[in-house]
């Protein structure tokens, strides 16, 4: 806990690298997932259902499993290999993108076709096309669509295997909050690891009070179908 | 009593419209028009038809058979375009009471202060100007039904559906509502409208049409339907109707 108040500058520094990686893995994640859930609500196509459901079981992907195709991928002999990403934050957000992402376009989808069916007839008669209310839908649902994220983003900050394969955790390049744990814990340096893990939890915490004040609005609001 | 002249308005018409489901006829309408000035209304028990006529109408469900023309020509996007429909229950957009009437007029290609001055002047007319930046989902039955109909009045329509938009409102708001469609009707918009309720077509219907099993029964003068009815169906709902 000293840690924590003395503000350690390493330990500080671990907290900036694991926030900056988990909120640019969300963001990008965010402008992949949220048109693609979208466009996957509102089109009819043969095999819609089959991609619904790949989609929503890409959301339970083992983190580990990410780490090491994402490996392969970036490795000095894999297909990506010329850009020498490996072990660097780029690397760890990499990951991160490919586990957040399912997760933003599987409650998307859900969220968008809801909302969708019940503006439907209403935006039709209004003469807007099914593809043409996308961003009509998306602005509309963009409180559900804020805990999308900030469900995606608790998964990025959480997540510990496929950010140690992909990251190294290098000192000072690639430790973040969740490897740390894992390192100083093997090694006995439990005050540093607890330190960290007081933080996470309290992040945790945060974007859970977060999610449930967003929610408690939209429904005050009568934005969500509840 | 309301005496525009017809020719002000844009004529309408159903021909050979069918629709089938399961070897059942949901609607048969084998011709409808609607050419006269004032408020049409259409009645009928739960079930015979209505509102799926009034979606035929208005090209949101394609009949299996049969073709709905609008000053003579075919419905199409053009056509479409001139009208606008408002629903039993009012599908208001997740904004602003302000911000539902914007996405409209900014549809319709309206410069931002144009749409201010708009949104202002059609506020005032649905007494809804005091509530302009609330959230739309917040407002009471009556209030997002009086939206729901400035948001269609927005599109300037020759042709306003409406299906049933007071069946779950109090008679205050019941009224406020009809004195919105007779003012538009006033002005020259088509006035469209699916009804259960037989005071209803008495204060507001130039002409009334009576369905029954997906068949319209009986179209004429709403004197002629209301007080007089020809068919057995028109004097059966209209029997049951004094009940209530």
């Amino acid at each position: 806990m000293l840690l924590i108040l003395q503000g350690d500058a390493e330990l500080w520094a671990i907290v900036l690298l694991s926030l900056r990686v988990s909120l640019m893995a969300v963001l990008i994640s965010a402008v992949i997932g949220m048109p693609l859930g979208a466009a996957l609500a509102v089109s009819r196509f043969p095999g819609r259902r089959g991609v619904i459901v790949l989609v929503n079981a890409l959301m339970g992907l083992p983190p580990v499993v990410v780490g090491l195709l994402v490996y392969l991928m970036l490795s000095r002999s894999g297909p990506l290999g010329v850009l020498q990403l490996l072990y660097t934050p780029t690397a760890m957000i990499i990951a991160q993108v490919v586990l957040v992402t399912p997760i933003v376009a599987a409650l998307t989808r859900q969220v968008i076709e809801m909302l969708a069916e019940e503006y439907s007839e209403q935006l039709r008669s209004l003469g807007v096309s099914r593809l043409a209310s996308v961003p009509t839908l998306l602005w509309d649902a963009r409180l559900a669509l804020v805990t999308a994220l900030l469900a995606g983003f608790g998964r990025a900050i959480a997540e510990v295997g496929a950010v140690i394969i992909v990251g190294g955790n290098i000192n000072h390049v690639t430790r973040v909050m969740t490897t740390t744990i894992a390192l100083e814990t093997s090694r006995g340096n439990l005050a540093l690891a607890l330190a960290l893990g007081a933080i996470l939890i309290g992040i945790a915490v945060a974007v859970n009070a977060l999610v449930s004040a967003v929610s408690l609005r939209a429904e005050h609001e009568g934005l969500t179908h509840a | 009593m309301r005496d525009l002249s017809a020719e002000t308005r844009i004529g309408l018409e159903a021909l050979g419209l069918r629709i089938g489901r399961n070897g059942g006829t949901l609607l048969d309408v084998p011709r409808l028009v609607f050419d006269g000035p004032g408020p049409t209304l259409i009645l009928g028990p739960n079930g015979a038809g209505k509102s799926l006529l009034l979606r035929c109408l208005h090209g949101l469900i394609k009949p299996d058979a049969g073709q709905v023309r609008q000053d003579g020509a075919p419905l199409g996007p053009a056509q479409k375009a001139r009208q606008a429909m408002v629903f039993q229950q009012p599908v208001l957009l997740r904004r602003s009471v302000a911000g539902n009437l914007d996405f409209v007029l900014r549809r319709r290609g309206m410069v931002r202060a144009t749409r201010k001055d708009r949104i202002a002047a059609l506020l005032a007319e649905g007494g809804l100007s005091d509530k302009a930046r609330q959230s739309a989902r917040s407002l009471s039955g009556g209030e997002a039904q009086r939206l729901a109909i400035l948001r269609a009045l927005a599109t300037e329509p020759d042709i306003l559906f409406l299906d049933e938009p007071t069946s779950a409102l109090d008679p205050a708001a019941t009224l406020a509502i009809e004195r919105m469609v007779l003012r538009a009707s006033a002005q020259g918009v088509r006035i469209v409208m699916v009804s259960h309720d037989i005071g209803q077509a008495r204060r507001l219907a130039a002409d009334a049409a009576m369905m029954q099993g997906g068949r319209v029964v009986e179209h004429g003068p709403a004197s002629e339907v209301l007080e007089t009815p020809k068919s057995e169906a028109a004097r059966r709902y209209l029997a049951g109707g004094l009940i209530l």
